[in-house]
């Protein structure tokens, strides 16, 4: 459950005690109410006998990948439990996406790094793909084809078979509040819309890890909070694991069960949000005297502490409090025009 | 927006996830042979789907095969240059331009891949449960759907211009079976070109680069005798020439190699969904 400190720069290390018990803390405490009954007998899923009882959902060990030089993801130790909702939070060009694209078997990996539900990603990637339910950061449905028969697909690939099909189809339209605009052109849907109509697709085969690779991405806010809503709704019926990337550190704040941040290929702090946050604030109470009636801290004040930290170098002794806002703006650029570059290859 | 909408969703997002027992089954997973005609059909399935919904391209891609035909058929026909043993030079263009226009249906399907990685739509499909070689067969044959549609819009035209075909159905399976093997090896083509070149703009210029020498290296428009010595051995090596053989023979009955013609078109298609499904991994990377 926890994520091993591997570098050497890592804050939390030098910082000490406030976030290594947290951390410890597994996340069953935290762990989604009761996962809700699967028929575990009919599915074909075949559990692996690994003389535990159950799998985490995810866990990979030492992840890495590159691409040529650029390191976007440089080793990092993950534990997703099973019915959690985790946030793999950062900014553009974090590695993030590349992550997510390890554990679905998109990028190859090598054996024993990744494993979902105890399926090794490099052995199993048929097991693997089967468990999965994906949405991309691009808003991918077919604008050619109605929402239905982008659904549709998706239960064809997934074989659902042909009696089943069309409940199923409408089931998922439904669970996302499209049953009404299904038999519409997706080239017609909102942004918003579209978000849905590819949970949906995700939801079809009954996955048991919906990976969603920033689901909220250039929405407006009220169909943030829908798609969010919609996933909550959605995880709360069905138990699911949900293992999302985002940026927008309010929303991983509101939804996430825990978080990981990431910057430049790596995890920098791990936990639940309150965790993170309830760390920080001690951090700062010690640091200054008194705390100088400062707002609480937010998750994105942790992100820029964690990151600030790593950027600042020097700084970083005296003003750990990340308010030397000169420094941290100059590494900010810095990394801007770095992570661009890694995002343009990325994708 | 007042501020109601906000909080609806929320209540429709609970209604709707009640009863989902449903999605809280894994479909029954289909294991070996069984996995691929799925998948092909699925591919072929959607393809309709799109023809059904517009049917733009369909008409407008029906232009150029009527022009050559109409144009440059019934010229050739009038001034007798080409030998064709015997038969009006509009029936012997015939199916030359049904395979001519099956090819360049294909031949651009890459772009589409290219297209479907750009929105994402590629990853989500080598996220389900489709080995590679099942995902580009499946793309093959709805490519091949498309140009069969295509081939009986010719037909239908060449008909109409007064070229007698042949109306037996074990024959028309024959040539449906043919149009869709080079389709498959066409767009395979095309698809391993697009996972080499990555972009859709290098991928526009070969495709227009080798359409032409295909077209016109091939027995499409005149018989191979005719040829010069090196483009006769473009003809031998291009599987456009073996499926205008296999159409002429099939629907004009014309003397032909049809077990040549169908066993080479079998081994180009496989060879291209081989190397095809090989690339595949480099456009999704």
């Amino acid at each position: 459950m926890t994520e091993r400190a591997r570098s050497p720069h890592n804050l939390q290390d030098t910082h000490g005690a406030p976030q290594q018990s947290p951390q410890d803390a597994p996340s069953v405490q935290n762990a989604p109410m009761a996962p809700p009954l699967r028929n575990a007998g009919t599915s074909g899923r075949a559990q692996p006998d690994t003389g535990r009882a159950a799998p985490d959902a995810v866990s990979c060990t030492g992840l890495s990948y590159s691409f040529g030089r650029t390191k976007a993801v440089d080793g990092i130790d993950l534990s997703v439990a099973s019915g959690e909702v985790f946030g793999l939070l950062g900014p553009n060009g974090a590695g993030k996406s590349t992550a997510i694209r390890c554990l679905t078997t998109l990028l190859p990996v090598p054996y024993g790094m990744v494993r979902i539900f105890g399926h090794d990603a490099a052995r199993e990637r048929m097991s693997v793909r089967r468990l999965l339910g994906y949405v991309p950061q691009q808003l991918s449905a077919d604008a050619s084809l109605t929402g239905r028969e982008n659904v549709a697909l998706f239960a064809h690939l997934f074989d659902v078979r042909r009696r089943e099909r069309r409940a199923r189809v409408a089931l998922a339209l439904e669970a996302v509040g499209l049953a009404d605009a299904a038999d519409r052109m997706a080239g017609t849907y909102s942004g918003g819309m579209v978000r849905r109509l590819e949970l949906a697709q995700a939801l079809v085969s009954a996955p048991r890890l919906l990976m969603l690779d920033e689901p909220t991405i250039g929405l407006d806010p009220i169909a943030r909070t829908s798609v969010w809503e919609h996933i909550t709704a959605i995880r709360a019926a069905t138990g699911m694991t949900v293992l999302v990337t985002t940026h927008y550190m309010d929303e991983a704040d509101q939804y996430c069960d825990r978080v990981a941040l990431m910057h430049r290929g790596r995890i920098r702090a791990l936990g639940t949000p309150e965790q993170l946050k309830a760390a920080l604030r001690d951090r700062d109470d010690t640091g200054h005297d008194g705390g100088d009636g400062r707002a609480a801290p937010t998750l994105e004040d942790v992100f820029r502490d964690v990151v600030g930290g790593d950027l600042g170098g020097a700084l970083g002794g005296a003003g750990s409090t990340g308010e030397n806002g000169a420094g941290e703006e100059g590494g900010d650029f810095r990394d801007v025009l770095r992570t661009r570059r890694t995002a343009s290859r990325v994708g | 927006m007042s501020s109601a909408p906000a909080a609806r969703p929320l209540a429709s997002a609970d209604t709707a996830a009640r009863g989902l027992d449903l999605l809280l089954t894994a479909p029954r997973a289909r294991t070996g042979w069984r996995v691929l005609p799925a998948r092909v059909a699925a591919m072929c399935l959607v393809e309709l789907q799109k023809l059904r919904h517009d049917r733009t391209e369909l008409y407008t891609r029906a232009i150029q095969p009527a022009l050559w035909l109409l144009i440059f058929g019934q010229t050739f026909t009038r001034i007798r240059v080409i030998p064709t043993g015997g038969i009006p030079y509009l029936d012997y263009l015939a199916p030359g331009i049904i395979a001519q226009s099956a090819m360049f249906i294909a031949i651009f399907y890459g772009i589409m891949i290219i297209w479907e990685r750009d929105a994402g739509v590629l990853t989500k499909l080598l996220v389900t449960p489709t080995p590679r070689a099942a995902l580009v067969t499946g793309k093959a044959f709805a490519a091949g759907v498309k140009a069969l549609i295509q081939a009986v819009v010719v037909l239908l035209i060449a008909t109409l211009l007064g070229v007698t075909l042949t109306w037996n159905p074990l024959r028309l399976l024959g040539v449906a079976a043919a149009v869709l093997l080079a389709s498959a090896f066409f767009s395979c083509l095309s698809m391993t070109i697009a996972g080499i070149v990555l972009t859709r703009d290098r991928l526009m210029g070969i495709g227009q680069a080798i359409t032409m020498p295909l077209f016109f290296g091939s027995n499409a428009l005149y018989p191979v005798d005719v040829m010069p010595g090196w483009l006769r051995a473009v003809s031998a090596v291009n599987p456009l020439s073996y499926q205008v053989d296999a159409l002429r023979g099939l629907l004009l009955g014309t003397p032909s190699h049809l077990p040549l013609d169908f066993l080479v078109l079998l081994v180009a298609a496989v060879t291209g969904i081989t190397a095809a499904s090989c690339l595949l991994g480099r456009l999704a990377r």
